[in-house]
C-alpha cells in the first residue's frame, strides 16, 4: 500500500543514526536550576514564590493570568534564590525562579488516581492544566486549551503525533521506544477528554520498528497506528492533518475547525503522567547531537537545567563548534548563552561547526521555494514584497499562513535568507494590523 | 571555554547542496554532447563560432560587472558562458565571425546586464542575441550550408524546415527523412541538428531535476496537437508532428532555452500555460508565418508574458478556499 503523506515538503539528510540507539539517560538534577516563568505560547506566568522561600520538587511557582498560559513548577526542591531578569533560550532576558537545589528531591506531587479512565472530561482537563503541560513539539501551545475547543466544534479524531519530521531529534522516537504503553493510554485520555471517536497514531517509515512496537501494545479498536512516508514538515499540524485525514485546516484555523485534536507524543506521555500520577511537568527528553558532541545522547532533564550543565554530561564542546541550536536544525533557534536553560519546548540541543556563510546570489526564479512550500506559498515572491515594502500584496500572498518550516530556504540554490525576510513581513505587517485596530 | 562566540541566525540551519554555479554548470555540461556533434558535422566552422560567441559574451559579461562595479567572482557562476554556447548552437555554420561577437555582446548587454544582471532579465538572453543578429543580417542568418558528413550537387541549400515551407517538400515527396533528424546529418543551426545529442543532455538535465520537465512536455504536447490536426486533415499538404518535433530548434529551444529558470514562470499553472502557449506560438508561425521557423520568437514572447503569468497563477494555498464557480 501506498504510504500516506502531504503535498510538497523536502528530505534533508537525517542525522538520526547519531542518536536513535541510545536509550533515554537521566541527567542528574544539577545544583541550580533557572524557570523562565514564560516558556510557553501566550502569557507569561506570575511569580507565586519569593525569594528565600523552601519549595518543594513539583510546587507551583509560577500561576498562568490567562487561558493562554500556563502554570510553571518547580523542577527541583530546594530554596528560592531570586526571582529575576535571566538568559532565555528564545533571546530576551525574562523572569525566571533560580533554585537551590537541597538534592533531597522532596516532592509534591498530587494524589494519584489509580483509574483514571474513569474521570470525567472536566477532571482530566483540570489536572492538565494543573501539570502546567504545553505542547512539547516545540510551539509549547497550552494543552489544556488545545483539550477544551468551543462546544460547536466537535472533535472526532485524536492524532498522537510521532512523527519527528526535524532532522537529527530522536527524542520522541525513544518514547515511543521506551514507554508505548503511557502513550497509549494518554492518548486515551486525550480521546476521554474530548469526546474523540478514534485515535491515530502516526509515525515516519523511518521508525517504523516504533510503530510496530506501538500497534502491539494496542488492545483497543478505534486507536490506530499510521505509518507515513518520511518528509519534512511531516509533523507540521495541517499538512499531518491533510495526509492523514485529506482534511484541510481553513486559512488562520485551527485543527479543531475540522474535528482534529493534534498532541506530539511527548506531551500524551506527559498528559498520563499528569492524570495518573498527578505529576507537573517538570521535566522532559531532550536530543543532544551533532558534530560538535563528543558523546551524543537522550536525556530525561529538569526544566530549567543551564545548557552549560547539559553539554558538560554529553562530554563537553568539540573544539571549533561555533553554532548551538536549541531545536532542531531546521526550525531551531541558535544560542549564544550557556546559562540559558532547558525549557519546556526544548526539544534537543545541536552543536556544530557551520562553514562560513555561502555566497547569496539574486533569485534566479528556479520557483524550487514555490515547489517545496507545504503551505501553497511563493517564497521568493513574498520576500521581494518585503524587501521593498508592498505589505498588502505580501499579506495577498498569503505571508501570514508561513509556518517558518524552512522547506523554501533550505531548498534555495541561490542561497536568499527567504525565512528571514518572511519572519520580517508577519511581525511588521503584525504590528501596522495592532496600530490600525 | 566561556569564550567561544556563537552565530546567531535565522533558521533553517540546513540547506540543500544544489547552488547557482552548481545548476549553471550543470547545464553547460548537458548541452556538450550536442557542441560535439556540431563540430563532428560542422568541423572548424563550429568550434570557432563557438569560441567567437564564448568570447563575446564572457568580456561584454566582465565589462559590464566592472562598469557596475560588481565583484568580477560573479563571472565565475557560468551564465555568461551559457548564453555564449546557447547562441552560438542557434546560429547558422557559415556565419562570419564578427557577426556571431557581435550577438553574443547583444544577447549579454541587451538581454541581460541592462535588466540588472543574472536573475533580472526578461527575456532569453541567447534569443535576443539570435533576434538581433536575425534583423541585422537577415541574409547570412538565413544561408545554409550542408553538414561536412553530407555531399550534396546543389549551388543552394535548405534546412529541413526551410525545404517544408517553401519548395512544398511534402507533395514533392522530398521531405528531410526523419533519421537524419534524429542523428543530425541534416542541415540547420550548429546546435539544432542533432536531436539524439540534446536528448541526451535534456535527460540529464531532467533525472537531475535542472530543468522543470513539464516545460519541454508542454511545449511538445501542444506543438503535437497543433501539428497533429493538420497533418490528419491534410496529409499531402501538412508534415506529421514528429518531422515538427525533430526538426528545426524545437529540441533545443524546449529542453534549453524555454527552461530557463530566470525567464519561465515560478508558479506550476503559469508554467503550464508558457508551456503550451510556446507550443502553439510554434505550430502557428510554422505552418502559417512568413518564416518557416518560429521557435526563438515563440520563446521571447511567451517570455514577455511571464510576469503576468506569475501573478496572475499565484498558487492555492493550503487551506483557502476554492474559488466559487
Amino acid at each position: 500500500m501506498k504510504k500516506k503523506t502531504f503535498p510538497r515538503g523536502i528530505h534533508p539528510p537525517g542525522g538520526k543514526e547519531w542518536t536513535a540507539d541510545k536509550a533515554i539517560e537521566v541527567l542528574p538534577p544539577p545544583e541550580k536550576v533557572y524557570i523562565p516563568l514564560h516558556q510557553h505560547f501566550g502569557q507569561p506566568a506570575q511569580p507565586l514564590v519569593k525569594k528565600g522561600d523552601t519549595i518543594l520538587r513539583g510546587q507551583k511557582i509560577g500561576k498562568a493570568p490567562a487561558l493562554f498560559s500556563a502554570d510553571v513548577h518547580a523542577s527541583v526542591s530546594g530554596k528560592v534564590l531570586a526571582v529575576d531578569g535571566h538568559p532565555h533560550p528564545l533571546g530576551k532576558p525574562v523572569l525566571a525562579v533560580t533554585i537551590a537545589n537541597d538534592g533531597q528531591d522532596s516532592s509534591s506531587d498530587e494524589e494519584e488516581i489509580p483509574d483514571p479512565f474513569s474521570l470525567s472530561p472536566e477532571e482530566i482537563i483540570r489536572r492538565v492544566k494543573e501539570a502546567g503541560i504545553v505542547g512539547l513539539g516545540g510551539a509549547a501551545f497550552p494543552t489544556a486549551v488545545k483539550l477544551a475547543p468551543p462546544a460547536d466544534k466537535p472533535i472526532d479524531t485524536i492524532i498522537i503525533n510521532g512523527c519527528e519530521c526535524e532532522p537529527f531529534l530522536t527524542s520522541d522516537y525513544r518514547l515511543m521506544k521506551e514507554y508505548p504503553e503511557e502513550i497509549i493510554s494518554g492518548a486515551e485520555l486525550i480521546r476521554l477528554a474530548t469526546n474523540a471517536k478514534q485515535i491515530i497514531i502516526s509515525v515516519e517509515d523511518n521508525k517504523e520498528d516504533a510503530a510496530e512496537l506501538l500497534a502491539s501494545k494496542i488492545q483497543e479498536k478505534h486507536i490506530f497506528v499510521e505509518v507515513l512516508t518520511t518528509k519534512y514538515p511531516q509533523g507540521a499540524e495541517k499538512n499531518l492533518i491533510l495526509a492523514l485525514l485529506k482534511r484541510e485546516v481553513p486559512r488562520g484555523g485551527l485543527p479543531f475547525d475540522v474535528g482534529v485534536v493534534v498532541q506530539n507524543v511527548g506531551t500524551t506521555k506527559a498528559i498520563w503522567e499528569a492524570v495518573r500520577f498527578g505529576r507537573p511537568l517538570y521535566q522532559r527528553v531532550i536530543t543532544v547531537s551533532g558534530s560538535g558532541i563528543p558523546e551524543p545522547k537522550n536525556l530525561l532533564v529538569r526544566i530549567g537545567t543551564p545548557l552549560q550543565t547539559v553539554i558538560d554530561f554529553c562530554g563537553g564542546l568539540k573544539e571549533g563548534v561555533n553554532c548551538l541550536i536549541m531545536g532542531g536544525p531546521m526550525m531551531g533557534i541558535t544560542q549564544w548563552n550557556l546559562e540559558a536553560p532547558i525549557i519546556k519546548g526544548t526539544s534537543g540541543l545541536l552543536a556544530w561547526s557551520l562553514p562560513p556563510a555561502s555566497q547569496v546570489f539574486d533569485c534566479i526564479r528556479c520557483g524550487r521555494c514555490v515547489e517545496h512550500c507545504p503551505m501553497g506559498l511563493t517564497p521568493t515572491q513574498l520576500a521581494k514584497y518585503i524587501q521593498f515594502g508592498f505589505w498588502d500584496e505580501a499579506e495577498a500572498w498569503g505571508v501570514l499562513d508561513c509556518v517558518e518550516c524552512g522547506c523554501c530556504q533550505y531548498s534555495c540554490p541561490a542561497a536568499i535568507p527567504l525565512v528571514q525576510w518572511i519572519r520580517l513581513g508577519k511581525a511588521t505587517i503584525s504590528a501596522l494590523k495592532r496600530k490600525t485596530v | 571555554m566561556a569564550e567561544t562566540t556563537f552565530i546567531i541566525k535565522s533558521s533553517p540551519h540546513l540547506r540543500h547542496p544544489d547552488s547557482v554555479p552548481k545548476i549553471m554548470l550543470s547545464v553547460i555540461i548537458s548541452l556538450l554532447p550536442a557542441v560535439a556533434a556540431s563540430v563532428y558535422f560542422f568541423r572548424w566552422r563550429a568550434v570557432v563560432l563557438y569560441l567567437a560567441c564564448l568570447a563575446g559574451a564572457i568580456l561584454t559579461e566582465a565589462v559590464f560587472l566592472a562598469a557596475r562595479k560588481k565583484p568580477l567572482s560573479t563571472l565565475l557562476d557560468g551564465s555568461a558562458v551559457i548564453t555564449g554556447l546557447l547562441l552560438a548552437m542557434t546560429l547558422p555554420p557559415s556565419l562570419r565571425l564578427d557577426q556571431a561577437v557581435i550577438g553574443a555582446v547583444v544577447a549579454i548587454a541587451l538581454g541581460k546586464q541592462v535588466f540588472g544582471g543574472l536573475g533580472h532579465n526578461i527575456f532569453n538572453p541567447a534569443l535576443v542575441g539570435r533576434a538581433f543578429l536575425q534583423t541585422a543580417f537577415p541574409v547570412a542568418m538565413t544561408t545554409w550550408i550542408p553538414p561536412v558528413t553530407k555531399i550534396i550537387n546543389t549551388a543552394t541549400y535548405a534546412t529541413p524546415l526551410g525545404n517544408l515551407k517553401f519548395q512544398n517538400a511534402v507533395a514533392q515527396h522530398t521531405l528531410t527523412p526523419l533519421k537524419d533528424l534524429f542523428w543530425g546529418n541534416t542541415g540547420g543551426c550548429l546546435g539544432e541538428t542533432s536531436a539524439l545529442a540534446l536528448l541526451i543532455g535534456a535527460l540529464y538535465l531532467v533525472a537531475r531535476k535542472t530543468i522543470d520537465w513539464k516545460i519541454p512536455a508542454g511545449i511538445i504536447l501542444s506543438l503535437s496537437v497543433f501539428t497533429g490536426i493538420f497533418w490528419l486533415a491534410r496529409p499531402d499538404k501538412y508534415a506529421s508532428p514528429l518531422f515538427h518535433l525533430l526538426s528545426g530548434g524545437l529540441i533545443i529551444g524546449a529542453f534549453f532555452m524555454a527552461t530557463d529558470m530566470v525567464t519561465s514562470p515560478i508558479t506550476p499553472r503559469g508554467t503550464i500555460i508558457y508551456a503550451l502557449g510556446i507550443g502553439f506560438l510554434v505550430g502557428l508561425i510554422r505552418l502559417f508565418g512568413g518564416y518557416p521557423e518560429g521557435v526563438m520568437y515563440s520563446i521571447l514572447l511567451m517570455n514577455t508574458v511571464v510576469p503576468l503569468l506569475n501573478r496572475s497563477t499565484r498558487p492555492r494555498l493550503l487551506g483557502e478556499r476554492r474559488a466559487k464557480k
